[in-house]
């Protein structure tokens, strides 16, 4: 039984069908890497495993007890208002899902939980918007922990970020899949991080589609390709 | 002063605009800094005109003003909030159509049932003696509702004002909180239309929000600071409205556009420090 399965999923985006017939099981405890040229329908993908789009045919399910309110997820940086005035606490617990509308103990120490182990508990009451790009993408991190336990769902996580940050937050994801077990899907355009780190690495582009370990994607013609110089790390 | 508020009070009409006034100001900040946030200011805007064309339906047709005004503009809200989230139209002008259009049927009809009279004007920028004993206690009741509405839902509004797609991800029902947002703020806005005016109602959701802005820095001190300049700018507005016999709803507008100024020069000052 697979975390999430796609059974010959096409997902439409404004009338165009972006992505024909995938069939993918994201394994419990796994790391995907989804990569790709622009427009190739990875966003779309992460939309449709969220569940924010249906599938126009074929089906999305959830197994082993995943529950869609369970289910972390990072948005690309451009999503997310830059100038809003909210406190890194506020951002982290807006993450925090239950039956009451109010915070309470149990919301808070999991928030607390999640800050600690990302470090940035010394600007938890600062503002999200005069933070570094390196420290919101922290937070962001950390509301996406506090809504799951299991899967996380990340697009671009290091977009716009400078390299030491970058490897930064490879090194927090990387620990998460790990020391928590967290499976953990995300879209990249830094191959050669996504061959370094990735259980399996799935190569999405108009038409064709490659699916497996970071070995096989090597020998690929694909993946020698897109993967260039990146081939020999 | 002292004697100045006492002689005040002592005017029904002024204690009933006050309790009324104050209830919407406070809602209307609380809802402002989301609406403002989440780029729905216009839909404030929208929605007054569109109150002004069916208060003037009501009254021609002699029916009960808030009750067929309440309906018609929590719809008109759904409708504009479905228009500037997936319309074919684009979202700002489709809410330009509709506010333009309820004005221009609001004015026709008060002009064909008593004439262009002083009733135009007090509709357009609101009078202090527009609020009758039983419309007081209706807006009382009302804006308890929201307020306490607000409060319960405080938290997955500010999730969905923050990041709509996050929300909606975790399974939180966002559509449904746009919902109840956008009823909320009709509801605030037929209240306050009569004190404050339908053109200019839709600054005690706009300004609060942005002044508190300039100054703070998280979602709960914009919040409350919202609320309370929103309040104190009310009061003040009125006091000065009836001091120097100025129309009420703009001196309130007034008030707040100092209060922004002083809110920017302090922020201004923060800043250089």
């Amino acid at each position: 039984m697979a975390l999430i399965t796609c059974k010959k999923a096409c997902f439409a985006y404004e009338g165009r069908v972006i992505i024909d017939h995938l069939d993918l099981k994201i394994k419990s405890n796994e790391y995907l890497c989804v990569v790709g040229e622009n427009g190739s329908g990875k966003s779309t993908l992460i939309k449709g495993l969220l569940g924010l789009i249906t599938p126009v045919r074929g089906c999305v399910h959830y197994g082993e007890g995943l529950q869609r309110s369970a289910i972390g997820y990072l948005p690309q940086r451009t999503d997310v208002q830059n100038d809003f005035p909210a406190s890194v606490w506020e951002v982290v617990t807006s993450g925090c899902r239950g039956r009451s509308p109010f915070l309470t103990a149990s919301m808070r120490k999991t928030a607390m939980e999640n800050i600690e182990l990302l470090g940035i508990e010394s600007i938890r009451r600062q503002s999200f918007m005069e933070l570094s790009g390196g420290q919101q993408q922290r937070a962001l991190l950390a509301r996406a922990l506090c809504a799951t336990r299991s899967l996380l769902l990340m697009d671009e996580p290091v977009a716009g970020l400078d390299p030491l940050v970058t490897r930064e937050m490879y090194e927090i994801i990387e620990m998460l899949h790990r020391e928590r077990g967290l499976t953990v899907v995300m879209i990249s355009h830094d191959i050669g991080a996504a061959l370094n780190y990735a259980d399996r690495i799935l190569h999405m582009s108009n038409g064709a589609c490659f699916l497996g370990t970071p070995d096989e994607y090597r020998s690929t013609e694909l993946g020698q390709a897109f993967a260039g110089g990146a081939s020999h790390v | 002063m002292f004697d100045m508020l006492q002689t005040m009070f002592s005017y029904h009409f002024m204690v009933r605009a006050f309790v009324v006034g104050i209830l919407v100001s406070l809602c209307a900040a609380l809802l402002g800094v989301s609406l403002v946030l989440k780029r729905y200011s216009m839909i404030g805007d929208g929605l007054s005109h569109v109150g002004f064309g069916s208060l003037a339906v009501a009254t021609a047709m002699g029916l009960s003003p808030m009750l067929i005004t309440i309906p018609v503009v929590v719809l008109a809200a759904f409708l504009l909030l479905r228009l500037s989230s997936r319309g074919k139209l684009k979202g700002d002008a489709a809410i330009a159509m509709i506010s333009t259009g309820s004005l221009a049927t609001g004015v026709i009809v008060l002009s064909l049932s008593s004439g262009m009279t002083s009733d135009v004007n007090n509709y357009l920028f609101g009078s202090v003696l527009a609020m009758s004993v039983s419309d007081v206690w209706l807006s009382v009741v009302l804006a308890v509702v929201v307020l306490i509405l607000f409060i319960i839902f405080y938290r997955p509004i500010f999730a969905v004002t923050f990041d709509e797609t996050f929300a909606r991800a975790t399974g939180s029902h966002a559509e449904a909180y746009n919902m109840l947002l956008a009823f909320l703020t009709a509801v605030t806005i037929v209240l306050g239309m009569r004190v404050m005016g339908s053109m200019l109602i839709s600054s005690l959701i706009i300004f609060p929000a942005l002044t508190a802005m300039r100054v703070c820095r998280s979602f709960r001190s914009v919040t409350i600071c919202s609320a309370v300049v929103s309040v104190v700018c009310f009061f003040a507005g009125l006091c000065c409205s009836y001091l120097f016999s100025t129309p009420a709803g703009a001196s309130v507008v007034v008030a707040n556009i100092i209060a922004f100024l002083i809110f920017s020069l302090v922020a201004l000052l923060k800043k250089r420090a």
